[in-house]
């Protein structure tokens, strides 16, 4: 990078003060130009090895058989994208992950969503409450798995002793296959305040006096949260939705931690998280060719649900002076 | 006590306070002071439930780290026999001391070099007008939106075929190129400077470089320190990353989450283990607590950047 920072600083403002600029272009100055070049060096180089080279190396490999052993890269035609198909593990793979994302991300917002309104109606003493929301945030999702990994249990876990004391039995949270995802969310859920904060920070936002006209008009709470309140924050509730969708279908650690960290034991295949199948195809199993196929069907997923996400809730959002 | 059991009285409240408030809001009996102090204590008992309900993990791990094997899983916040010698006995049944520093480098040298590089290309797309920038911008952009799924592969191959697999180096050589939402980020904070500071510099004959590192860097600190936390604290608690690159070596190269996911291994019953998980609970701790100090001390920078992120939406 010095080297980098050397060449801009000597190259360009000889350049400047010896040659007239005109020839280049009459709108720009051509040192400004090329240092300008120069300082975003960095990102294009970065750009053109690890996404775009990564992306047409990833499409190469997932149309052959890649060995890892001897780099060698045999083309298969489409044969890795008709297992795909051929594989039920993908399936039940992207059924879960789906499920999960439809199952969180409307918590999610809700749950961020009622956390901001509570925090932006306390005044003062909100800093502390925010503080106390966000720790989870900052804890290494390797110590939320391995404390909710205890507190989950079915038979000792903290939750199921609490809910044994008002008298529900809880239950097998990590072992049947119907609670493995809700438990993925509970854990998702407690760490949900980075959504809060840009909820908080977009109700912050909200123009005061909108709420005083709508009350001067009879107006309850429950109108004004509904009528002013969503409309005005409808920027940040879509792009929440967009990152946590595109979150939830990648979500990896908490599924490996609990469930697929040791290979030995059987895990329920309803914990089996797409990024984790990816995983363990790749990094386990060494198939990089199918693994690289996986990789483009998620990103085909992600972009038609982004899509469609564009498409339809953009309708529902307000841009203030519809400056877009 | 528990979080499920908080929530579910939750609701019920919650209703409630939406009704009172509701009735409240007739404007033409101003005299309401009963119900709003009836709203700020709902309020306030919502806030110290859900506090609580946050804090209930943490204040488990605590005491689970100071008990005895055998009382793990006692659920009681008070450890009966107390077992300080935990914090002791994990630095023996554990290369923690190497996983913190294998930590502490790759966080700081990630969080460093994506900061630095960051913030370059980020005074090129702000201060320099050249052919083709907001479009080159708008790539910069529209890359974080590529899911990282993608790039996992080829990205790890083109380490291999490098020979650095094995090597921290994966962990952060990346981060020498830039990264789209730090440069969204600075950029951000470069285009609030008033661009008169630079016509003048530049009148009294600052190089460009002078224009960045003796201007545009210094008056910028806080996004950088937005920029390096930010960092510091995804290299901190990556997973993924450490368990591609690290985990065939030995395990005195691991970090420190990829550690405690070895010895939640190594230690389960299920492996010949002894289901030691209040040293996994010691281990996790220290590894949190680093980020909870950063916490206090920068939950300023923290909260403004992860609002950034919501305002580019």
């Amino acid at each position: 990078m010095t080297a980098t920072v050397a060449k801009t600083d000597t190259s360009d403002s000889p350049n400047k003060k010896s040659k007239a600029p005109p020839q280049f272009k009459r709108k720009y100055n051509r040192g400004e130009a090329i240092a300008g070049f120069l300082f975003i060096t960095p990102w294009l180089l970065g750009f053109l090895i690890f996404t775009l080279g990564a992306m047409i190396y990833s499409l190469v490999i997932s149309f052959s058989n890649y060995q890892l052993s001897l780099d060698i890269a045999t083309p298969v035609g489409f044969a890795n994208y008709e297992r795909l198909f051929d594989d039920p593990k993908v399936m039940i793979a992207l059924g879960n992950t789906l499920f999960f994302a439809v199952m969180a991300v409307p918590l999610e917002i809700i749950f961020a969503l009622f956390l901001a309104t509570l925090l932006n109606r306390v005044g003062r003493g909100a800093g502390i409450f925010r503080t106390l929301f966000y720790l989870p945030k900052m804890t290494p999702s390797v110590a939320t798995a391995s404390v909710f990994l205890l507190l989950l249990n079915g038979n000792y876990g903290a939750i199921n002793r609490g809910l044994a004391a008002i008298g529900i039995q809880g239950p097998q949270w990590l072992v049947d296959p119907s609670w493995v995802k809700p438990s993925i969310v509970i854990m998702t859920l407690w760490g949900v305040s980075g959504t809060m904060v840009i909820f908080l920070a977009a109700l912050k936002n909200v123009p005061r006096d909108l709420y005083e006209v709508a009350s001067l008009d009879g107006a309850g709470p429950v109108r004004q949260f509904f009528n002013i309140t969503l409309p005005m924050i409808s920027g940040a509730i879509f792009f929440n939705v967009l990152v946590l969708t595109i979150a939830a279908l990648q979500v990896f650690d908490q599924a490996f931690l609990l469930f697929w960290r040791d290979q030995t034991s059987a895990a329920p295949e309803a914990s089996l998280f797409y990024a984790v199948y990816l995983f363990q195809q790749a990094f386990r199993a060494f198939n990089f060719g199918f693994a690289s196929a996986m990789a483009w069907l998620l990103f085909l997923i992600i972009a038609i649900i982004t899509f469609i996400q564009f498409r339809y809730g953009n309708r529902f959002v307000y841009y203030e002076g519809d400056d877009k | 006590m528990t979080s499920i059991g908080t929530s579910s009285g939750n609701v019920s409240v919650q209703s409630q306070a939406l009704s009172v408030a509701e009735t409240g809001g007739d404007p033409t009996k101003p005299p309401r002071s009963i119900k709003s102090v009836v709203g700020k204590v709902v309020l306030w008992v919502l806030l110290i439930l859900f506090s609580l309900a946050f804090l209930y993990p943490f204040a488990w791990l605590l005491s689970a780290s100071l008990k005895p094997r055998g009382e793990v899983f006692d659920n009681s916040l008070i450890p009966k026999t107390f077992t300080p010698g935990n914090y002791a006995e994990v630095w023996e049944q554990l290369p923690l001391l190497n996983w913190m520093g294998n930590s502490v480098l790759i966080a700081l040298l990630a969080a460093g070099f994506v900061t630095l590089s960051s913030s370059l290309v980020a005074f090129g797309f702000a201060y320099f007008k050249f052919p083709g920038r907001n479009k080159i911008f708008a790539l910069v952009l529209a890359t974080m939106m590529l899911p990282g799924a993608v790039t996992l592969i080829p990205t790890y191959l083109i380490w291999n075929n490098i020979g650095l697999v094995g090597t921290n180096v994966p962990l952060w050589g990346a981060n020498l190129f830039g990264s789209a939402f730090y440069i969204f980020l600075q950029r951000q904070f470069f285009l609030g400077l008033p661009r008169e500071l630079f016509e003048a510099a530049r009148v009294d004959g600052a190089s460009y470089w002078g224009l960045f590192w003796r201007i545009a860097a210094p008056l910028s600190v806080p996004s950088f320190v937005i920029v390096f936390l930010f960092e510091f604290q995804a290299s901190w608690n990556n997973l993924q990353a450490p368990l591609i690159y690290l985990n065939f070596g030995s395990p005195d190269n691991y970090t420190v989450p990829l550690g405690i996911a070895y010895a939640m291994t190594k230690f389960s019953p299920t492996n010949g283990g002894q289901g030691d998980y209040q040293l996994v609970m010691v281990a996790a701790l220290l590894v949190t607590l680093p980020m909870l100090i950063l916490f206090a001390f920068g939950q300023r920078y923290f909260i403004e950047g992860i609002a950034t992120q919501g305002r580019k939406g």
